[in-house]
């Protein structure tokens, strides 16, 4: 089963409307008293069968806060401990949140052009996780790296502090780049790291409407395509565990002059696009 | 596919288990607990969770909450709420954090005024606002709210209740539910309890998106609700730039006293906003600074406001929190 369908299964557009409602319902009423050891084991096989996983943390760690102080927006950052080299790159980071409803966050595919795998970006946890990092190197080997999250109720509890704003903005970005970072091994092109942020409700659609007794839809970003002069940087596949306002902080090497582009949909069929030109000296914007 | 299958059996076990030991885990406190002819039978009463009332200004009475997160032992007594007497009946303003805590009010009402309760006006929709509502139903009030108020408490009223349920059990919560308001305001509105006007407005986002305030004319008190913390920090639930454009537009009201929504059951006017207008500009300025230098969400909640921390109660609770929300929305500016 390619990664691309495993996405799909994990998010709830191949689902029958029904067995999600059912589904959550049940998770909604029952306090969570999940094994942790449990969630991981049943989940592993079907995200990559019987591939062995090396430990991860010679090439990449993972920061996030032992206690989340917002579980619908705790902060995730991947940090990659070897440049992306031709002869052995990340070609894509998988985001795992064992207790989540959704538990496979996002894929980030990665292009050996973005110099360095480093992501950030920032997650609703349901239920006290681990949280993992999955990294593919080109030869197809796995690595992983985990961390704990204490947070409880992310994915339920509606994160737009503006209702009416949110909707009327969606779809609005934003890029910000920062400032050149040399990295030792390449010293002859320089890594920018630059964000991408995303206006968007992101709704999980497990959130209930007490007056109707429905579920709210749910209605969330599932394809983030970031390019460089038309070339993928970055392809992200996002999903209902990704926070409100999805963003994410990414590596590129400025080649002269040139054009980063974002191309977003959404599960409503919705598209949105935008660029922005590069400037190979710039300071923070 | 089959890892949905998966889970759905397993969560459908845990469930059905735990709901059997939160049963009788309830059956088992209710049997040990005394019945009060007065209140709701369900109700634990006790020293920590009698209701002191302040008469503030003439007719208008305060119960000031507890700083201190919602738990079993204060019954989510944790906001001020209070009540206003005209001369044809009484409007309560918030209704505390459980029905325990709204029957409690309810008591202190009957054994201050006999006249009917007219209207339940809750200022916005958290729980220790609004989860005493129940126990006024039978007055038959009008509940009065936001225009926004009925969505916010759709989407979020039973996640409210199941966390809460986590947080104090099932006993503090007993006849807790949510109760959205019949009346809405949308701008501006009068109501009347009997020669005396009460204004009610509702504000453009700022502590949440559905925020109201209550100005009595005669004794000329504004009921901020949560609008205004003092001691207890201000908690963002709306958006730090909203909520203090709010707060200037309300500083222009002549009020002589206000009622903060966690705080001193009176305080001055405006005056008594200085703190947290503090907060809120110094939270700003250290985002701004940091935004401005790249750091990430997880440097600022961590340093943000940091000068700020002697100055509040629950500042590690919350701060934090107020950190993230407030980065989230500036990194856009």
């Amino acid at each position: 089963m390619s990664k691309a369908n495993l996405m799909r299964d994990h998010t709830w557009r191949s689902c029958p409307a029904l067995a999600l409602l059912a589904f959550a319902v049940v998770l909604m009423s029952a306090v969570p008293t999940f094994a942790s050891e449990d969630a991981w084991a049943d989940l592993k096989p079907d995200l990559f069968d019987e591939r062995p996983i090396k430990d991860g943390s010679q090439w990449l760690t993972i920061e996030a806060p032992y206690r989340a102080h917002d579980a619908a927006l705790v902060p995730i950052k991947i940090t990659a401990l070897k440049p992306q080299s031709v002869d052995n790159y990340i070609k894509s980071i998988t985001l795992v949140i064992d207790k989540n409803p959704a538990p496979v966050a996002a894929v980030f595919h990665l292009a050996q052009e973005s110099g360095l795998a480093s992501i950030s970006t920032r997650v609703r946890v349901n239920a006290y996780s681990d949280i993992r990092a999955i990294a593919e190197t080109d030869d197809g080997t796995l690595y992983m790296v985990s961390r704990f999250v204490k947070a409880s109720g992310g994915c339920s509890a509606p994160a737009q502090k503006d209702f009416d704003e949110s909707v009327a903005s969606m779809g609005r970005m934003k890029l910000r780049h920062y400032t050149p970072r040399p990295v030792a091994d390449t010293a002859s092109s320089s890594v920018h790291e630059a964000q991408l942020m995303i206006r968007h409700p992101n709704t999980s659609g497990l959130q209930m409407d007490q007056v109707t007794g429905y579920f709210i839809p749910a209605h969330f970003v599932d394809e983030i395509t970031i390019r460089q002069d038309g070339k993928t940087l970055l392809h992200i596949e996002g999903a209902i565990s990704l926070s409100e306002d999805p963003t994410v902080r990414f590596h590129f090497v400025p080649q002269g002059e040139g054009e980063l582009s974002a191309h977003v949909e959404d599960t409503d069929g919705n598209v949105f696009e935008a660029a922005w030109p590069i400037e190979p000296d710039a300071a923070m914007n | 596919m089959r890892v949905l299958q998966n889970n759905r059996r397993k969560y459908a076990q845990s469930s059905s288990r735990t709901n059997r030991i939160t049963a009788l885990t309830a059956i088992a406190m209710l049997c040990l607990f005394p019945m009060s002819a007065q209140s709701d039978p369900h109700c634990i009463t006790g020293a920590e969770t009698e209701t002191t009332l302040e008469e503030v200004a003439p007719g208008v009475f305060v119960r000031a909450g507890v700083h201190a997160i919602m738990s079993a032992e204060n019954l989510g007594a944790i906001a001020n709420t209070g009540f206003i007497v005209g001369s044809r009946g009484i409007a309560v303003i918030d209704t505390g954090g459980s029905a325990c805590d709204g029957m409690q009010l309810r008591n202190a009402i009957k054994a201050t005024s006999p006249l009917p309760i007219l209207y339940v006006i809750n200022t916005h929709m958290h729980p220790d606002h609004v989860f005493g509502n129940a126990a006024f139903e039978a007055d038959n009030p009008t509940y009065v709210g936001h225009e926004n108020l009925a969505r916010a408490l759709a989407a979020r009223g039973s996640h409210y209740l199941t966390s809460n349920r986590e947080i104090m059990g099932d006993a503090a919560l007993e006849g807790t539910k949510i109760i959205p308001p019949g009346l809405t305001v949308e701008g501006r509105m009068e109501i009347d309890l009997g020669g005396r006007v009460l204004e009610i407005v509702a504000h453009p986002t700022g502590h949440t998106d559905n925020d109201l305030t209550v100005y009595d004319q005669r004794t000329r008190t504004l009921w901020t609700g949560d609008l205004v913390f003092l001691e207890h920090l201000p908690v963002i639930d709306g958006t730090l730039m909203g909520w203090i454009a709010v707060l200037k537009s309300l500083k222009t009201i002549p009020a002589l006293r206000a009622i903060p929504g966690h705080g001193p059951a009176s305080i001055p006017w405006p005056g008594g906003v200085a703190d947290q207008e503090r907060y809120l500009s110094v939270l700003v300025e250290d985002l701004r600074r940091m935004i401005a230098a790249g750091a990430s969400m997880n440097d600022a909640i961590s340093r943000a406001a940091g000068s700020e921390r002697e100055n509040w109660q629950l500042f590690d609770e919350f701060n934090p929190r107020n950190a993230s929300v407030g980065f989230a929305e500036l990194e856009w500016e």
